[in-house]
C-alpha cells in the first residue's frame, strides 16, 4: 500500500512477498515532496534506507521520532517526518480512548452480573476480566487487527497517506459514535463503528474501488449469522442443561456432577480454536495434534477448576418452596466461568476495533517497504490489552457496581446458556478473522434461550432498538468518516 | 450485558403469583366469616367483611398492573391469552369472596345451627381447592426453569387431579349443605334464597380454583 518512491539507488528494493514494489503505483500528495535529497542526510550519518525503516519500526518510535536531535538540525525539507508523530499521537490517543471505553462498558457489564450474585468481588472480578481481556486480545485478537487493519481495503489501491488520513477517520467517527450514544443511552456496537468508517472513507475518500467489497460483504453477512449461530447454539445448551440438570428429580446432585464438564467443555472449545494455527502473531504455530493435546490439557485443568470452586458451594438449606435455589447457586459459579470466556472472547475480538487502525498507521508511517508484510506488532495487541484494562479499573468499576445492584431477570442458568453460546460464537469470528459485536452476538444467545421456553419473558422492543442502532450506526460512522478524513487530509497533508 | 439486562425483562409469573395469593388469601378470610355467622357475631363479620375489601382491592389493582405489563412486543415463555385468562379466574376467586362477605354483611345474616356444620365443612373445602390452585400457580416459575421439563410438566398434571378430586368434593358437601337448608326452607321463607345463594358462592371459590387448573392445563399442552 506505500511506494516510497525507489528513485535513487540508495534505495534498495525489497522484494515482498506475493507483491511486486518496484513500480510506484500512486504517489502520494504529500510523498512528492520526499524526494531522495530529502534523505541524504541521513544516509550521511550512516543510516541506511532499510537500516532506517529498521529503526522506525521499533518499538519506541512514538517518543523517539519527534525527539531525535539529530534530525531537528537537519531537517529544514521534511514534511512528512514532521507530520509523524502528529498522526501516530492522534491515532494512539483515540485508540486508546476506544480501548478504555471497550474495557469500561462492555467488559464491565460482562462481569457484573457475576458480581452482582455475590460470587465475585468487584476487585477479583477486574482482575479476572481484565486478564482474559488482555490474555484474548493478545493470543488471539490477531486475526480480526488483521482484518481491520488490511483486510477490508484493496492495499495496492490506497497510498499511504491516504490510509493514514483515513484511519484516524474511522477511530475519530467510531470514538465520536461512542462518545454520543454511551451519552444518549444507544447501543451503539465499536464493530460496526469501524466498519462502517473504515468503508466509508474508503469507498468515498478514496474510491470505490478502493474498498474490498467481499470482504466487508462477508463481514456483514456475519452479522447477520453470528446471532443466528450464537442462538441456535444457547437453544441448544439450554436444551442439554435442561434434559440433564434441570428436569431431574435430583437436579442439584446433576449439577454439581456434570459442572466440571463444562468447565472442560470450555476450556478445551477455546484452547482449540485459539491454539490450533491460530498464534501465528506470537510465532507458535501448533499443528492438530499439538493443539489437541494443550487444549486437553488445558480443559481437564478446567475441570479439576470447577469441581474445586462447585465443591465450595454448601449444599445447606433446600428449600422446597424454591427447589431451583440451590441448583442455580451452583450455576453462578458456571456463571463466572462463561463470563470469562465472554471476557477472553471479547479480547479476541473487540480490541482490534481500537488496534487495527492504530496498527495501519504505523504500519504506513514506520515501514515503508514491507508494508505488505508487516506482522502486527505483539506489543499493539498488548497495547489494546492495557487500555480495557485500564477502562475496567477506572471506569468499569462503577459500572460493575451498577450492573450488580441491578435485579436481573435472567437467573445463572439462562445467562450461563447464553454466554457459553455467545462467547463460544465470538471466539469463532475471532479466529476467522471476522470483526463481529459482542453485544448482537449475546443479544441472539438470550433469544435462543427464550424460543426454549427458557426465559418468562423478552421484550421484542429492545431488539428491535438494537437492530436499528445495527443498521443505523453504518451510515452514520461512515459518513462521520468522510467528514474526518478530509479533516485530517486538510490538516496533516503539508 | 446492560441491553441483556433490558432484553430480558419481568416476567408476569411472579406477579401472577402474587396475585393468586392475595386472592386466595381473601377467599380463606370466608372461612372466619362463616364462624361469626354461625356464632351471629355481628361486628365480627364486618371486620372480616372490611379485610375480604381489602385483600379484594389490592388483588384487583395487582390485575391491572399486570394486564398493563404484557403488551404484545413481550415474547413470553406462555400463552399471553391463556395467561389473561388464568389471571381472570384467579380473580373471581377474590372477587366472589366479597360478593359472600358484601350479603352476609348486608343482611346481617345469622347461620342457623343445624346449617354451621355442613356451611363449614364445605368452605373449609372449597378453601382447601383454592389452596390447591396456588399451589399449581406456584410451580408456574419452576415450569419455565425447568424449561417446560417432562418431569415438571407431568408434576403440575398430579397437582391438577388432585385439585380435581377436591372441586369434585366439594361438590358433593355442596349438594348436601342445599339438602339441609331445603330441609328448613319452611322455618327460614324467603332467607332460604340468600343462604343459597351463599352455598353457590362458596361452591363457586372451589370451581375458579379448578378453572385456574384447566386453563393451566392447556397452557401445559401448549
Amino acid at each position: 500500500m506505500i511506494q516510497r518512491s525507489p528513485g535513487s539507488g540508495e534505495y534498495p528494493i525489497v522484494p515482498t512477498a506475493g507483491r511486486p514494489t518496484s513500480a510506484p503505483k500512486k504517489k502520494r500528495d504529500g510523498l512528492e515532496k520526499l524526494t531522495p535529497s530529502t534523505f541524504a542526510p541521513l544516509e550521511n550519518l550512516g543510516c541506511s534506507a532499510r537500516t532506517k525503516v529498521a529503526c522506525h519500526r521499533g518499538r519506541s518510535t512514538l517518543e523517539e521520532l519527534p525527539a531525535s536531535p539529530v534530525r531537528r538540525e537537519i531537517t529544514e525539507p521534511m514534511p512528512i517526518l514532521e507530520a509523524i508523530p502528529m498522526e501516530l499521537w492522534i491515532a494512539g490517543i483515540l485508540a486508546l480512548y476506544m480501548a478504555w471505553a471497550i474495557g469500561a462498558n462492555d467488559v464491565a457489564n460482562a462481569m457484573g452480573t457475576s458480581v452482582g450474585s455475590g460470587a465475585l468481588t468487584i476487585r477479583h472480578a477486574i482482575i479476572v476480566a481484565g486478564s482474559l481481556e488482555f490474555l484474548g486480545a493478545f493470543l488471539a485478537g490477531g486475526h480480526v487487527t488483521d482484518t481491520v487493519r488490511k483486510g477490508m481495503l484493496d492495499t495496492s489501491l490506497v497510498g499511504s497517506d491516504q490510509l493514514v488520513f483515513g484511519m484516524l477517520a474511522a477511530l475519530a467517527s467510531a470514538a465520536t459514535l461512542l462518545l454520543g450514544a454511551t451519552r444518549m443511552g444507544l447501543p451503539v456496537s465499536t464493530t460496526h463503528a469501524i466498519v462502517g468508517g473504515i468503508v466509508g472513507f474508503g469507498a468515498v475518500g478514496i474510491g470505490m474501488d478502493a474498498v474490498n467489497w467481499s470482504k466487508v460483504g462477508q463481514i456483514v453477512v456475519s452479522w447477520v449469522t453470528s446471532p443466528l449461530l450464537a442462538g441456535a447454539i444457547a437453544f441448544g445448551i439450554f436444551q442439554f442443561t435442561r434434559r440433564t440438570i434441570l428436569d431431574r428429580d435430583d437436579p442439584i446432585e446433576q449439577v454439581r456432577k456434570r459442572g466440571p464438564f463444562f468447565f472442560f467443555f470450555v476450556f478445551f472449545v477455546i484452547g482449540l480454536v485459539t491454539l490450533f494455527k491460530g498464534l501465528k502473531n506470537l510465532n507458535l504455530d501448533l499443528a492438530l495434534p499439538e493443539a489437541l493435546a494443550a487444549s486437553l490439557a488445558l480443559g481437564i485443568l478446567g475441570a479439576i477448576l470447577g469441581a474445586l470452586l462447585i465443591g465450595r458451594v454448601s449444599a445447606t438449606s433446600v428449600n422446597p418452596e424454591n427447589r431451583f435455589g440451590q441448583v442455580e447457586r451452583i450455576f453462578v459459579i458456571l456463571q463466572i466461568l462463561t463470563a470469562c470466556a465472554v471476557a477472553f472472547a471479547h479480547g479476541s475480538n473487540d480490541v482490534a476495533n481500537a488496534i487495527g487502525p492504530l496498527a495501519a498507521i504505523a504500519g504506513a508511517v514506520n515501514s515503508a517497504e514491507l508494508v505488505g508484510e508487516t506482522r502486527l506488532a505483539p506489543w499493539m495487541l498488548a497495547l489494546g490489552g492495557v487500555g480495557i484494562v485500564v477502562g475496567l479499573s477506572t471506569w468499569g468499576y462503577r459500572v460493575m457496581e451498577t450492573v450488580g445492584k441491578r435485579i436481573t431477570e435472567l437467573t445463572p442458568s439462562r445467562g450461563f446458556a447464553a454466554e457459553l453460546a455467545a462467547a463460544t460464537t465470538i471466539v469463532l469470528a475471532s479466529r476467522l478473522g471476522i470483526p463481529v459485536s459482542t453485544t448482537h452476538t449475546l443479544v441472539g444467545a438470550v433469544l435462543g434461550v427464550g424460543l426454549a421456553r427458557g426465559i418468562g419473558a423478552i421484550d421484542l422492543r429492545v431488539v428491535g432498538s438494537i437492530m436499528a442502532s445495527w443498521i443505523a450506526t453504518l451510515p452514520i460512522a461512515a459518513l462521520l468518516s468522510i467528514f474526518f478524513y478530509f479533516f485530517f487530509k486538510g490538516l496533516l497533508t503539508p | 450485558m446492560s441491553w441483556i439486562d433490558k432484553l430480558v425483562a419481568r416476567s408476569p409469573i411472579g406477579p401472577m403469583q402474587e396475585h393468586m395469593r392475595t386472592s386466595v388469601a381473601c377467599a380463606s378470610r370466608v372461612i372466619p366469616l362463616i364462624d361469626a355467622m354461625a356464632a351471629g357475631n355481628f361486628e365480627a363479620i364486618a371486620t372480616h367483611r372490611a379485610e375480604i375489601d381489602t385483600l379484594e382491592h389490592e388483588a384487583d389493582e395487582l390485575k391491572q398492573e399486570i394486564r398493563s405489563h404484557m403488551p404484545h412486543r413481550l415474547l413470553l415463555a406462555m400463552e399471553r391469552r391463556d395467561m389473561l385468562e388464568i389471571l381472570d379466574c384467579q380473580d373471581s376467586i377474590a372477587d366472589t369472596a366479597q360478593d359472600i362477605a358484601e350479603l352476609a354483611d348486608q343482611r346481617q345474616m345469622h347461620l342457623p345451627p343445624t346449617l354451621a356444620e355442613p356451611f363449614q365443612r364445605l368452605t373449609a373445602r372449597a378453601i382447601t381447592a383454592c389452596e390447591q390452585g396456588h399451589r399449581v400457580v406456584n410451580e408456574l416459575d419452576e415450569l419455565v426453569e425447568t424449561g417446560f421439563g417432562d418431569r415438571e410438566v407431568a408434576r403440575i398434571k398430579e397437582m391438577l387431579s388432585e385439585l380435581a378430586r377436591i372441586e369434585s368434593e366439594t361438590d358433593v358437601l355442596s349438594d348436601s349443605a342445599a339438602r339441609a337448608l331445603f330441609a328448613l326452607e319452611d322455618e327460614l321463607g324467603v332467607a332460604t334464597v340468600y343462604w343459597h345463594q351463599l352455598i353457590q358462592w362458596i361452591a363457586d371459590l372451589a370451581d375458579y380454583a379448578e378453572r385456574v387448573g384447566n386453563r393451566l392445563r392447556l397452557l401445559i399442552a401448549n
